[in-house]
């Protein structure tokens, strides 16, 4: 079995070494860096979330992939997620072709809603409406993929005739998943459509996806398609010791949801929650190499996945901390995940 | 052993699978649908929701005692009332603007009294709507376990009140009775008690000290 390792960012404004934050740009660069270093360090792919917050200033993560892609030769580069929803499949081909080109096909897409829903009103697509918005850009997106001209016909964009979308890729579709929290109906989607499956465990016990994961498989069988993989995408920080891990990550972490709370209909953490959490069932990977790489092994197990992406960072911790948490993802962490389950 | 009611799960989405695994365990018979075919949900309820049954939506009504609506709100809307006329029916729907978007009919007046009016042939009860889905399996206890938390069920209709308040304690949470379908408010988001996990007593307090159970 062949195990892949990835990081994933949404751009979380990184604050100095004293708390203030810096700027959008000062982020940005940052995590061009991060993402460069991520392959120093020996992980297999850097993942950029859609965002277009104060907090997550990444609404074109597709540009910091090129920047990253120019430095880098063998990380694989994708979004994580890109919000389809209230994009153009179109564009988001050609831009994903076009990092494909760039990077010499290392890219990737996944396709969600993420907890992303500002580009909504952003754009001016109404939330009531994302159902279909994604149903029908998601089938325009598996067709885009296969190459070739297009034919294609919906309510949510412009008709195509036979029309031929550039780039062309290289050697035939990039990977492309599509991101589920909870929905199995979502599960069904990506299986008819021939997308991979990325599931976002952020909160509860990872072990309860284990039937989605069969669940995929079957339908995968149902719908007469090859197999595909899966991916688990966990929120998480790696620091020397659990203690320390913790320390940084919980003022951040009780910060940013009770900001995200009253939209996303989150519960406020507490420190009872957090340790719930962050312990061996919970869905947060927070604490030493060992500790987190004990979890991930774990879970890929039981959710028969072969990809672990973890969301490192949260707005307000520094750069130096993310650098640190990068390297020991890179290169403890992912070694020992790799020892455990081989 | 006292013979539970035959529970409709209408919605296989994000909450419905986790109230059907609920009801399935305390023992209720459970169908499950969707606006489709039960065969598109075939896979779903093997897997997801083992011991269910995949049915039409109007022959899983038909057959049962407790309705539950577990789909989006704007979807009910599209949804003939006529199918659920004469049925004890549990919204354990929400209404939430920010993440869902803006319905014009539900702006005004609590989700659950724009759902009774719509379904003037249903007595329906608001419950089940403000525990997370991710979070409702795991916190279910057995009566008497020390860490039980609570649930509310508001309604106009004792006798429904009372049916979805033995539902409610059989799949693992103390029931909190609320004086009416508009009392039922204070479950909805943006409440103190949406969205967290609480015990009884923190429960009624917090229930209590908002205005809106006053109403």
């Amino acid at each position: 079995m062949t195990y892949t390792f990835g990081l994933d960012t949404f751009g979380d404004r990184n604050s100095d070494a004293v708390g203030k934050p810096l700027s959008h740009a000062e982020t940005i660069r940052n995590v061009a860096e991060e993402g460069v270093f991520a392959e120093q360090a020996g992980v297999d792919f850097f993942g950029i979330g859609e965002h277009h917050t104060e907090y997550f200033p990444m609404p074109a993560g597709d540009v910091v992939l090129a920047a990253i892609a120019a430095r880098t030769g063998r990380i694989r580069l994708g979004s994580a997620v890109t919000v389809l929803s209230s994009d153009d499949p179109v564009r988001v081909f050609q831009r994903y072709s076009t990092l494909n080109a760039i990077s010499g096909g290392r890219a990737e897409v996944i396709l969600g809603r993420g907890s992303s829903i500002e580009s909504f009103p952003l754009f001016g697509y109404d939330l009531a409406d994302y159902e279909e918005l994604f149903e029908e850009k998601a089938t325009l997106f598996a067709e885009l993929l296969k190459g070739g001209p297009v034919t294609w016909e919906g309510k949510t964009r412009a008709p195509l005739l036979n029309q031929d979308v550039v780039p062309h890729t290289e050697s035939g579709p990039f990977p492309a998943w599509i991101g589920v929290g909870g929905n199995p109906q979502s599960v069904i989607r990506a299986a008819r459509l021939g997308f991979s499956l990325a599931l976002a465990i952020i909160g509860g016990p990872p072990a309860r996806f284990a039937a989605y994961s069969q669940l995929f498989r079957r339908a995968l069988e149902k719908f007469g398609r090859p197999p595909l993989p899966v991916l688990v995408h966990s929120p998480g920080h790696v620091a020397a010791t659990d203690e320390q891990a913790k320390a940084e990550f919980w003022p951040r972490w009780r910060e940013i949801i009770a900001l995200v709370a009253p939209e996303r209909g989150f519960a406020l953490p507490t420190e009872e929650s957090f340790d719930t959490e962050t312990g061996p069932h919970g869905a947060l990977y927070v604490g030493s190499p060992e500790t987190v790489a004990q979890k991930i092994a774990t879970n890929l197990r039981a959710l028969e996945a072969t990809r672990f992406d973890l969301k490192y960072g949260l707005p307000g911790l520094t750069h130096d901390q993310l650098m640190t948490n990068i390297e020991l993802y890179g290169r403890q962490v992912v070694p020992r995940v790799r020892e455990l389950l081989s | 052993m006292e013979e539970l009611g035959r529970l409709a799960v209408l919605g296989a989405g994000h909450v419905g699978p986790v109230i059907a695994r609920l009801a399935i365990a305390a023992g209720y018979p459970v169908a499950i649908a969707t606006s489709g075919d039960p065969e598109d949900i075939a896979l779903i309820t093997e897997l997801v929701i083992p011991g269910a049954h995949p049915r039409w939506a109007s022959d899983a009504v038909a057959d049962a005692d407790i309705v539950v609506l577990a789909i989006p709100l704007h979807r009910f809307l599209d949804m003939d009332p006529a199918l659920l006329a004469g049925k004890l029916v549990v919204d354990a729907m929400n209404y939430w603007p920010a993440s869902d978007g803006v319905l014009a009919p539900f702006e005004d007046r609590g989700s659950s009294e724009v759902v009774a009016g719509r379904l003037s042939g249903s007595a329906v009860v608001k419950a089940l709507n403000h525990i997370g889905y991710h979070e409702l399996e795991d916190r279910a206890r057995p009566a008497g376990a020390p860490d039980r938390r609570a649930a509310g069920v508001a309604g106009d209709d004792p006798v429904a009140v009372a049916t979805v308040e033995g539902l409610v304690d059989r799949i693992g949470y103390d029931p909190v009775r609320l004086e009416s379908l508009r009392a039922g408010r204070v479950l909805q988001p943006g409440s103190p008690v949406f969205g967290v996990v609480l015990a009884l007593p923190e429960f009624e307090h917090a229930v209590r000290d908002d205005a809106r159970s006053l109403l």
